[in-house]
């Protein structure tokens, strides 16, 4: 039986307030632009506040399911450290994983009722061949613009796909507005050089 | 042009390209941002009504003046809606009424999980249901026409995953039509008293075969013949994850799914050899399928209840476990929703939950003041529930009542379906206390406007509904207004209230942390003082994001000043996070948590 093998997959993870859907959105319009077909899809309303945020992104030829199954991930976007393990079941070992060093403290942690899990990276590490850690805020804060850490990471992203750099600089233009699109531009690139 | 767009975007922009021009609704997830979307197109009017049903009668009334007319709703709003729903199919719609049903599988943002594809076949109204967001442009259209051909109100389904994935959308030219609307009296036809319904109950019949003939040579019912050892019926969403996994088999994609159409069916049941149902929720098409006495495999093999994906159909329809990447023991601590750092039910539910009193809530964001660590809600059912609860519970318990018994329910959701069992606390003589948590906005939502604002959809000024009038208007004599950051006066005003005899209203005011028009106050993050802290958790308890734990052992600072004994820990306060609201410092018995 042949499956849609030919189309890619992004998994986006975090918590609520991240710039988790904005960012999506700004790789699912970087593949229209860069005329492939592509779906997204993620869950509003309650589940947002404070709570665990997922995107998926699916780009390729003929895109049907706007989600993908699990086992079939290429690029795991993580926001936040501890989110990553929560999708891994979406991943193969050949799957790349782009992880932000933030933490944020889930309720249960910050009550001191549950431990937030020590060596992340190292048991990501053992598991798949490509994990790339970025200090996303540290490259928003150099921006000069700490809500740009979601572009810093799609900078990072932006270097694992094969798709012209005008492409992205050209739908970031349009996805911000007119006075912070500098700032984004500059975490952008310091993600893609990171 | 093509454009990225969600499926209720897409919704709202075929409605406009199609002539269509009024629309109303109330907000819900997933259908809220097709008002949103359409109500700033050029020349329309569009309204967030109070609650479903006066939407859809606003509808009605705009159809029968010859209007184009979408009215919008999640699924559980269809249950408010539903008594004009189930006779407005007997007048029949003269312009066009098409009514959306947002459902919400998997219950991402809903207190149930209902199937509203049953309410087509109850009140006797066809369905379209989309698949992405370019057929729910498509669809929306074929809709409204079908409306106007066999002047029958049209049902427009979507699931959270059509209205709220993205997908990419061909833009057209939008048509003007003119102006449609003008008088027309026909009391036969819109009098439903029993002599005329009984005439009207007919037409319906009538109606329900032209639309099966209808549905058989209907566009969007569509054969696609591949490998015919397989056939799979299927609507909506679940197409698309069965054909991501079974590109090759063969399918009857139904574009309406009521009435079905039962030639086209039989067609396709006897070109495949073994013919499946993929259909989430109820076995909607599946009894129908059985009724005409073909053999179709459903529910045997997939799930009744959640969404499903591409995994759930591969693994269902081939009886095995999809094998996934599993770390073992690995303790991942679950990340819940939570109230927002500052938001104003926090203080509320606070007091509330030290009043042990049982508190009867409602639907909003506050609703998830029930888990742990604040505990202040009790129930939550439906929209306005938690007033008629609240007198319920109190009238049964009688004299144990006394100071025990409190409805709790928000500004919009108060609009919705507050007002008429607030009445009945008056009229009845009810003794229980009644908070609405006024945050000034839909917030629950994404900031919708509602007659409490003072602003309409498009942010117009208008007459705003004043809370403390109305409830004393409604007959509640003792109305209260607190702040829910003076955690003392909540306290104070809400004991006074609970052992007065009689119904009372406290209506605790503080905007959003959100919103838009909030006004400007000049606080500032605050800290823990860790030579002060005594380690006793108390503004954990809260449950305010910036607020955390930090043991001295993890620290690795055991050298700090601990204050007795048996400290193990100090409170941090995360200064990225906190809005300096005060509630964490008026409950520090000791004074440790200070301005920065």
């Amino acid at each position: 039986m042949r499956a849609n093998k030919d189309i890619k997959s992004i998994l986006f993870a975090g918590v609520g307030g991240q710039g988790i859907l904005r960012a999506s959105d700004i790789v699912c319009l970087v593949m229209m632009e860069a005329g492939m077909d592509t779906k997204k899809s993620e869950v509003h309303g309650m589940a947002q506040r404070g709570g665990c945020v997922t995107s998926h992104v699916r780009y390729g030829r003929k895109v049907y399911s706007p989600i993908a199954k699990k086992g079939v991930v290429d690029i795991l976007v993580s926001f936040e450290k501890l989110e990553t393990l929560r999708y891994l079941d979406f991943l193969t070992p050949q799957s790349t994983i782009i992880v932000n060093e933030k933490e944020i403290y889930p309720p249960s942690v910050n009550l001191g009722d549950a431990q937030y899990p020590g060596n992340i990276f190292e048991t990501i590490k053992n598991i798949f061949h490509l994990v790339k850690v970025v200090n996303a805020s540290d490259c928003a804060v150099k921006a000069g613009d700490i809500r740009t850490e979601n572009t810093a990471l799609l900078g990072v992203l932006s270097s694992y796909l094969q798709i012209d750099l005008s492409l992205w600089e050209k739908v970031i233009r349009k996805s911000f507005p007119e006075k912070t699109i500098a700032a984004n531009l500059k975490a952008f690139h310091m993600g893609r050089m990171s | 042009m093509k454009s990225l767009m969600s499926g209720n975007e897409a919704i709202a922009r075929g409605a406009y390209e199609h002539g269509v021009r009024f629309a109303s609704g109330y907000p819900g997830t997933p259908s809220t941002e097709i008002i949103e979307t359409f109500a700033v197109y050029d020349g329309v009017y569009a309204e967030w009504s109070p609650n479903e049903k006066v939407a859809l009668e606003v509808g009605i009334g705009a159809a029968l003046a010859g209007a184009k007319v979408l009215v919008t709703m999640k699924h559980v709003g269809v249950n408010v809606a539903a008594d004009p729903l189930f006779t407005v199919s007997y007048t029949g719609t003269n312009g066009a009424l098409v009514i959306i049903t947002a459902d919400d599988p998997s219950l991402h943002s809903s207190q149930n999980e209902q199937d509203n594809r049953n309410y087509a076949k109850f009140a006797k109204i066809p369905m379209l249901e989309p698949a992405d967001s370019q057929e729910a442009k498509e669809y929306i259209k074929l809709a409204f026409d079908i409306s106007e051909e066999f002047d029958t109100p049209v049902f427009f389904r979507t699931t959270t995953r059509v209205s709220h994935s993205k997908s990419v959308v061909a833009l057209e030219k939008p048509k003007s039509i003119g102006d449609p609307t003008s008088i027309q009296f026909n009391t036969a036809k819109y009098v439903m008293v029993p002599m005329n319904a009984r005439v009207r109950r007919l037409e319906v019949e009538k109606k329900l075969q032209k639309l099966k003939e209808f549905a058989d040579n209907f566009s969007e019912n569509k054969i696609e013949m591949n490998d015919p050892e397989v056939g799979i019926i299927t609507a909506g969403m679940s197409y698309n994850y069965a054909k991501d996994i079974f590109p090759d088999y063969s399918y009857l994609k139904l574009g309406m799914v009521y009435p079905m159409p039962e030639k086209l069916i039989r067609t396709f049941a006897s070109k495949v050899k073994k013919l499946y149902v993929i259909e989430e929720l109820d076995p909607f098409i599946e009894e129908q399928v059985k009724a005409m006495g073909i053999h179709i495999i459903g529910k045997e093999v997939f799930p009744y209840t959640n969404e499903f994906d591409p995994g759930v159909i591969e693994s269902s329809l081939k009886g095995e476990k999809t094998r996934a990447l599993r770390l073992a023991d690995l303790a991942i601590p679950p990340r819940p929703p939570n109230l927002c750092p500052g938001c104003p039910h926090r203080g509320l539910f606070y007091v509330l939950g030290k009043l042990k009193a049982f508190v009867a809530g409602d639907i909003g964001c506050y609703t998830l003041a029930f888990m742990k660590p604040l505990e202040g809600l009790h129930s939550c059912i439906c929209m306005g529930a938690s007033i008629g609860m609240a007198h319920g519970m109190s009238k049964a318990l009688r004299g144990k009542a006394k100071g025990k018994v409190v409805g709790v329910i928000g500004d919009s959701t108060f609009i919705h379906s507050g007002i008429t069992p607030l009445l009945n606390m008056s009229y009845n003589k009810s003794d229980a206390v009644i908070v609405i948590c006024d945050n000034r906005t839909t917030a629950m939502t994404g900031m919708q406007e509602h007659p409490a604002t003072g602003y309409t959809l498009q942010g117009e000024k208008t007459k705003e509904i004043n809370f403390t009038e109305l409830a004393a208007a409604l007959g509640i004599e003792s109305v209260h207004v607190i702040d829910p950051y003076d955690l003392k006066s909540t306290r104070t005003v809400l004991q006074e209230e609970l052992l007065k005899s009689g119904p009372s209203v406290v209506i605790s005011r503080r905007a959003c942390v959100l919103f838009k028009r909030r006004e400007k106050d000049e606080r500032k993050p605050l800290k823990v003082n860790a030579d002060t802290c005594i380690g006793c958790k108390t503004c954990v308890s809260l449950g305010c994001p910036p607020i955390s734990w930090k043991k001295f052992d993890d620290e690795g600072a055991m050298e700090r000043k601990k204050r007795s004994k048996k400290q193990k820990g100090v409170a941090f306060i995360d200064d990225s996070l906190c809005t300096g609201c005060t509630v964490c410092q008026q409950v520090c018995k000791v004074g440790a948590i200070i301005e920065r």
